[in-house]
């Protein structure tokens, strides 16, 4: 029977543990980077500062049977008063094209902040909403969605 | 003139907040895409959606070549008083079109 000598067993498992090394390694990674420069999107949207989780809800299916028309809801807990109001909320993909997807203009005369409208996805990945009160504070939200068709791959039809 | 589609509720009492759905024809062309020929299809998006009551915004939209094709909106607005909206459109290549609607508040 063949035996293998116990130094290229040796080998094999220093091989094995490196690969293993490099596996987590890869899983890890996309959580670490700035995932496609979303932060830094936001980051020059809301000028540097930091958007609080929480209050801003992205209404949204899970997952996405066709990317090119996503309908997407994005709500935001607020009195919608005039002393306190949202003021814009800024939809930011992580894996289309552009990270932009859409602002939206909001004032006290809106009554509820709720804006809804259909959007693009070109693959699995993640949607933040941020919203901007009237007092300046900001909020955001996020999901993840998963794209089986996606949008942006077809060519001309 | 592209062809829309303006929902505004007729019913709606003062001080209710109705909900104003509107979507427009248009293809909104990322700009990312290869046509038959091999050679990307140049952007034609709408970039901009504002919607006016008597003149005042009272709702207004940046878009980006991530919302689809025949852009939908929808948005609230609170109701005090009978007026007429305008809502305008404005993109690439001097795309500008605004369609009016009459608001009725009982």
């Amino acid at each position: 029977m063949f035996q293998p000598d116990a130094n290229a067993c040796a080998v094999r498992r220093r091989v094995l543990r490196a690969g293993g090394v490099l596996v987590a390694l890869a899983l890890v990674r996309p959580a670490l980077a700035d995932a496609n420069g979303l932060k830094a999107a936001i980051a020059a949207y809301s000028s540097g500062r930091e958007a609080k989780p929480g209050r801003v809800a992205i209404d949204v299916a899970r997952l996405v049977d066709n990317g090119n028309a996503v309908p997407i809801t994005v709500r935001v807990d607020s009195p919608m008063t005039a002393a306190d109001h949202v003021r814009a909320i800024a939809l930011f993909n992580e894996r289309n094209p552009e990270r932009d997807v859409a602002r939206f203009a909001l004032s006290a005369r809106s009554g509820r902040a709720v804006v809804s409208t259909r959007i693009r996805l070109a693959t699995s990945q993640q949607l933040v909403a941020i919203a901007t009160m009237s007092d300046g504070s900001l909020w955001s939200g996020a999901i993840d969605v998963i794209v089986t068709l996606a949008a942006c791959i077809e060519g001309e039809g | 003139m592209a062809r829309t589609l303006i929902t505004v509720p007729q019913d709606a009492k003062r001080g209710d907040v109705v909900e104003i759905r509107v979507l427009i024809a248009h293809p909104m062309e990322t700009g990312y895409r290869v046509g038959s020929d091999g050679k990307r299809v140049p952007r034609d998006i709408l970039r901009r959606f504002a919607c006016r009551l008597d003149g005042e915004v009272v709702f207004a939209a940046e878009l980006f070549p991530a919302v689809s094709a025949n852009p939908y909106l929808a948005f609230p607005l609170r109701v005090e008083r009978s007026g007429t909206l305008s809502f305008t459109w404005e993109g690439d290549g001097g795309f500008a079109q605004t369609e009016t609607a009459a608001l009725n508040v009982a």
